[in-house]
C-alpha cells in the first residue's frame, strides 16, 4: 500500500498534467500486475462493494480515538471528507505494514462474509497497521468516491507511456464490461482477445463547445449538421443475438430500458449505434426530467415504461457487420446508418436523427435560434470525411449551443464543499424576489473561478445570519447570474419550477439585492419555455 | 463573578484590579502583550509591557510607543495584583501572562504550543484556577508531526528541486514561523534567500542575540541565476506573485498547521504543504490545559464552541470568551 498511497500523494501534490502521466506510468510500470489492474480499475470509475456503512465507520473511529461521536461529527464538518476525517482522527498506527493494494481490497471485499463484531475487528487492525495517507487511501476505498486528479484520459495516456501501446487502442480495451476478479493485467491491456467481450463498446467521440461560433470551419458544404439532443448519449450494440445498451458513463444499462429489445430484433449482428436516448411520445422528445425518472431505477414497472417511453435517436455507426467501421468518413457511416435504419419498421424505438439542411452559416445560426422550440439545445456539426476518434479531441466534432437563459438571484445559504472543495463555501442556494419576501428556487456548484470561490468564502464566514448543520444562512447581499440550460414545472420545489445544468455564470458585484429577479420573472419564463 | 480576576470588554480582557489590558484590541491607557504578532500588539496604546525578547519586533512594528519590559518569572505589583510572564513556546519572547489577585490565579495562554522547537524559549505550564487558552486548533483532527519530521520533508523537497535545477519557495509567517523554518534547514543544499518582509524580521532578531543561519536579501537587483539551488523564504502573500515569479518554473511550498488538511492545501494551489504550526495541536491544547490544574477555563480564538463542549464533558467549568484575534487563520494567511 505504500507505494500507492506514494503514488496518490504524487498526483495530489501537483497540478501538473505531466508530473501526473510520468507519476502513474513509473507507477504501473512498477507496481505487482494485480495492483496494476486495480489501480486502472479505480481511474476508470470501478471500485469493491460498499461492505461497511459509513454510520459504523464514524462510530467505530469514534471509539478507537476515544472521543464522543459529537465531536467526531464536528471534526467531519470541518475536513468535509470522511475518510479523511478518520485517518485524522485516528491514534497513529502501532504496527508497521507494507501488503500490497490488492491485498486490502481483498480484506474490505471480505468484510461482507462476517458478522458486525469481526467487521469492526477487521477494521480496526487495517487503522492499526496503516499511515495516515494509506489509511486515508483505505477508507476512501471503503467510502468509494475515490478521486486522484486523474481523469481516464491521462490514465490511458500513462498507460501508453508504460506499455507502449497506442492510446486509442488501450481506450478501447479499457471499455465494458470488467472487473479486476474477471481478467487480468495481462488479458485486459497487454494481449487482449477481441472477441472475449460481445458487449464491449467503442470510446465515445466527445464534441468541444464551439464558443466562437462556425466561421473559422471554412466550407459549410463540409459539414453535416444535426439538432443537439437532451437525452443520455448511449451505445447500442448486437452481436451473436445478443443487445447491450451502453450509457456515456460506461454503464451497462440494458435491463433499465427493456423496450430495446425490440430494436435489437431488426438490427442485423455486428451493429454498434451511437445516439442519444429520448424519452419520447407522439415522435417528439418528453422533457429531460421525464427520463430523469428513468435514469435511476434497476427495473422499471410497467406504469413507468408506459408514462415515459423511450427512443434511441441514432447519429452514427460505430460497427457494421461485425466490423468496426471508424475510420472511414462520417458520410459513408451516415450513409450505411440510413440504409440499415430504412429497414427497421416505426415500432422499433429506433429513429435517425435528422440532418439540418443548411447553405450557409448564417442560415445555420438562423436555424440554431429555434432550437428550443424544437426540445434541443442547439445544433451538433461533424464534418463530412471525419473519423470516429476517441475521447473529446478537437477539430471534428462541435457542439453549437444555444445561449443558455439567465436569472438574476439572490444568494441566501451556503455550505461548503467536499473533497478537493472541502473548506471551502462552493454550495449555494439562490433565491428571487418575491415582494418582500425570497424564495429559494435552485442550488449550484460550479462556474466560479476558484479565486471568487475563496472570496465567497471569506464572506460566508464573516456574514453567518444562522446555521442549519452543515448550512449556512448568509445576509442577502450578493446577486449572482444563473445560467442553466432549461426549465420545468416541478412539485418537489417551493417555487415551483426545477433547472437543468443551473450554474453561476457571474457574480453580479454591479447589482443590489433589489436589482435581482422575481418570481414573476421565473413563472414567464416557465411560461415561456417549460 | 465580581471576584473574576480579569474580565472580558470589548476593548479586551481587563484587570479591573491592576487596570490594565492584555493583548487588548482597542486603544487603551496600559497594555499587557503576550507578544508581537500583529493581531495581538496593536498600535495606539498608552503605556505597553512585554518581554524584553519580544520588544524589539513590537518596537519595528509599531514605531515610536512607550514600552517597558520584564523578564520571564519576575513577578510584578500593578495595583492590587501581581503579575509574571512566562514563556509560552509560540514566537520568541512570547509569554503567558500569569495574573494573581488575593491568592486567585488566573493565567493567559497568548498564542501557544508546547513542543519545544529547540528555538523560541521552551512553553512552560503554570498552574492556575482559570485558564484563558487559545484553541486555534481544537479539533481531534489535528496532530503535529514531531518537527525533526517535517524538516526532514522540507529538506528533501529542497534537495530534490535543487536536483533538478528548480528554486524552492517555502511560505511562512515572517515572524516566527519563517525563522524556526530556518533553524531547521540544511545549509549543505544551497543558498537561503529571503522576502524584505521575512529578512526585517531576521535582522531583528539576529541582533538580539538569536542565532541563524546566512540568508540573502532578494532586491530587484537580485538574479535568481545567481543563486541556483536556492530555497526562498517568503510571506505566504508573495506566493504566486510576479515577485514570485521571479525566480520561473519554481516548485512552492507553504508551511502551515492548516495544511493538515487536504482540501486547504489543495485550495492553497501550492506544490506542497507542510504541517507546521507554532500554536498547539489537540493533544497539545489538552496537555496544557491538564498541566495548570485549572478548573476553570475560558476558551477563545478557534473552535471555541466545539472546545468548551469537550472540556465540559471533561469536567471543567468552561466558558467562551470572545476576542478579536486572528492567530494562523485561515481565510487571511499573514497576520504580519
Amino acid at each position: 500500500m505504500n507505494r500507492f498511497a506514494a503514488l496518490f500523494t504524487a498526483l495530489d501534490q501537483t497540478t501538473r498534467t505531466t508530473l501526473k502521466v510520468a507519476a502513474l506510468a513509473d507507477y504501473l510500470s512498477a507496481a505487482p500486475e494485480p495492483d496494476r489492474l486495480w489501480t486502472i480499475a479505480l481511474l476508470s470509475g470501478r471500485r469493491p462493494k460498499r461492505t461497511v456503512t459509513t454510520t459504523l465507520l464514524r462510530k467505530w473511529a469514534a471509539e478507537r480515538a476515544g472521543i464522543p461521536l459529537w465531536l467526531f461529527e464536528e471534526s467531519y464538518s470541518i475536513v468535509g471528507d470522511l475518510a479523511e476525517t478518520i485517518a485524522l482522527i485516528l491514534p497513529p498506527p502501532s504496527q508497521a505494514s507494507d501488503l500490497p493494494l490488492t491485498h486490502w481490497i481483498t480484506v474490505i471485499r471480505g468484510l461482507s462474509a462476517l458478522g458486525e463484531p469481526a467487521r469492526n475487528q477487521a477494521i480496526l487492525l487495517a487503522w492499526d497497521q496503516l499511515g495516515t495517507t494509506q489509511r486515508f487511501v483505505f477508507n476512501k476505498l471503503i467510502t468509494g468516491g475515490f478521486r486522484m486528479g486523474v481523469s481516464r484520459k491521462l490514465m490511458t495516456r500513462a498507460l501508453s507511456q508504460s506499455t507502449g501501446i497506442d492510446e486509442s487502442d488501450l481506450a478501447h480495451r479499457l471499455m465494458g464490461d470488467w472487473a479486476p476478479d474477471t481478467t487480468t493485467f495481462q488479458a485486459l491491456v497487454l494481449a487482449p482477445d477481441p472477441t472475449a467481450d460481445l458487449s464491449r463498446p467503442y470510446p465515445y467521440y466527445l464534441a468541444y463547445q464551439l464558443d466562437d461560433g462556425p466561421d473559422g470551419l471554412g466550407d459549410p458544404a463540409e459539414w453535416s449538421a444535426e439538432w443537439k439532443w437532451d437525452g443520455i448519449r448511449g451505445q447500442l450494440i448486437v452481436r451473436q443475438g445478443q443487445f447491450h445498451l451502453w450509457s456515456r458513463g460506461e454503464e451497462l444499462i440494458t435491463d433499465r430500458f427493456p423496450e430495446f429489445a425490440r430494436a435489437a430484433d431488426h438490427l442485423p449482428d455486428g451493429t454498434v449505434l451511437d445516439g442519444e436516448i429520448l424519452g419520447w411520445r407522439d415522435e417528439r422528445p418528453l422533457p429531460f426530467s421525464d427520463l430523469q425518472k428513468r435514469i435511476g431505477r434497476k427495473t422499471v414497472p410497467k406504469k413507468l415504461l408506459a408514462d415515459a417511453p423511450v427512443i434511441l435517436r441514432a447519429y452514427d455507426l460505430l460497427e457494421h457487420g461485425g466490423e468496426d467501421i471508424r475510420a472511414q468518413p462520417f458520410a459513408s457511416r451516415r450513409a450505411a446508418l440510413q440504409a440499415i435504419l430504412a429497414q427497421v419498421p416505426p415500432e422499433a424505438p429506433l429513429r435517425l436523427s435528422p440532418e439540418i439542411d443548411f447553405d450557409t452559416w448564417e442560415g445555420l445560426r438562423a436555424l440554431r435560434e429555434t432550437s428550443r422550440e424544437r426540445q434541443a439545445e442547439g445544433v451538433m456539426l461533424k464534418r463530412r470525411d471525419s473519423p470516429y476518434r476517441d475521447g473529446r479531441k478537437k477539430g471534428d466534432w462541435w457542439k453549437w449551443k444555444v445561449d443558455p437563459l439567465t436569472i438574476d438571484a439572490v444568494m441566501i445559504y451556503a455550505q461548503q464543499g467536499h473533497g478537493r472543495r472541502a473548506n471551502l463555501f462552493t454550495d449555494f442556494t439562490f433565491a428571487v424576489r418575491d415582494g418582500e419576501a425570497l424564495v429559494p428556487f435552485t442550488k449550484a456548484y460550479s462556474g466560479l473561478t476558484d479565486a471568487e470561490f475563496n472570496r465567497i468564502t471569506a464572506w460566508v464566514r464573516k456574514n453567518t445570519l444562522e446555521r442549519y448543520g452543515p448550512v449556512r444562512q448568509v445576509r442577502p447581499e450578493h446577486v449572482f447570474e444563473i445560467a442553466f440550460e432549461g426549465i420545468q414545472k416541478s412539485p418537489r420545489h417551493k417555487s415551483g419550477v426545477a433547472l437543468r445544468f443551473p450554474r453561476m455564470s457571474r457574480w453580479r458585484h454591479d447589482k443590489s439585492v433589489d436589482q435581482a429577479n422575481t418570481l414573476d420573472d421565473l413563472k414567464a419564463m416557465l411560461e415561456a419555455w417549460g | 463573578m465580581t471576584d473574576d480576576v480579569l474580565i472580558c470588554t470589548d476593548r479586551g480582557l481587563y484587570c479591573p484590579g491592576g487596570d490594565f489590558f492584555i493583548d487588548p484590541w482597542r486603544p487603551v491607557d496600559r497594555a499587557l502583550i503576550t507578544h508581537g504578532h500583529a493581531d495581538h500588539a496593536r498600535p495606539g496604546h498608552g503605556s505597553y509591557l512585554a518581554t524584553p525578547a519580544a520588544a524589539p519586533v513590537m518596537r519595528h512594528r509599531l514605531g515610536d510607543i512607550t514600552l517597558a519590559t520584564i523578564a520571564y518569572g519576575e513577578v510584578r505589583r500593578i495595583g492590587d495584583v501581581s503579575v509574571s510572564f512566562h514563556p509560552a513556546g509560540h514566537v520568541p519572547g512570547s509569554a503567558q501572562i500569569r495574573v494573581e489577585q488575593a491568592g486567585q490565579v488566573w493565567v493567559v495562554s497568548g498564542d501557544y504550543k508546547i513542543e519545544p522547537d529547540g528555538f523560541c524559549e521552551p512553553f512552560e505550564p503554570v498552574p492556575c484556577h482559570a485558564f484563558i487558552t487559545e484553541c486555534t486548533f481544537g479539533l481531534p483532527i489535528f496532530t503535529w508531526q514531531p518537527q525533526a519530521v517535517v524538516a526532514e520533508q522540507v529538506n528533501q523537497w529542497w534537495a530534490a528541486n535543487a536536483a533538478e535545477g528548480r528554486a524552492s519557495i517555502l511560505g511562512a509567517y515572517a515572524l516566527g514561523k519563517a525563522q524556526r523554518l530556518l533553524s531547521v534547514l540544511d545549509p549543505e543544499i544551497g543558498p537561503i534567500l529571503t522576502h524584505g518582509a521575512v529578512e526585517n524580521t531576521n535582522e531583528i532578531l539576529r541582533a538580539q542575540g538569536l542565532i541563524l543561519p546566512d540568508t540573502i536579501r532578494v532586491t530587484p537587483e537580485t538574479n535568481p541565476k545567481d543563486h541556483p539551488g536556492a530555497l526562498v523564504l517568503a510571506t505566504p502573500s508573495a506566493l504566486g506573485t510576479p515577485w514570485a515569479r521571479r525566480f520561473g518554473a519554481a516548485s512552492d511550498g507553504f508551511a502551515s498547521g492548516w495544511m493538515a488538511l487536504r482540501g486547504v492545501r489543495r485550495r492553497r494551489a501550492a506544490d506542497r504543504g507542510f504541517v507546521m504550526s507554532d500554536h498547539a495541536d489537540w493533544p497539545g491544547l489538552n496537555t496544557a490545559i491538564r498541566a495548570t490544574g485549572a478548573e476553570r477555563v475560558l476558551v477563545t480564538h478557534g473552535y471555541t464552541t466545539v472546545f468548551r463542549r469537550w472540556l465540559e464533558d471533561q469536567g471543567y467549568n468552561a466558558q467562551i470568551v470572545q476576542t478579536d484575534f486572528t492567530g494562523e487563520s485561515l481565510d487571511e494567511e499573514d497576520p504580519e
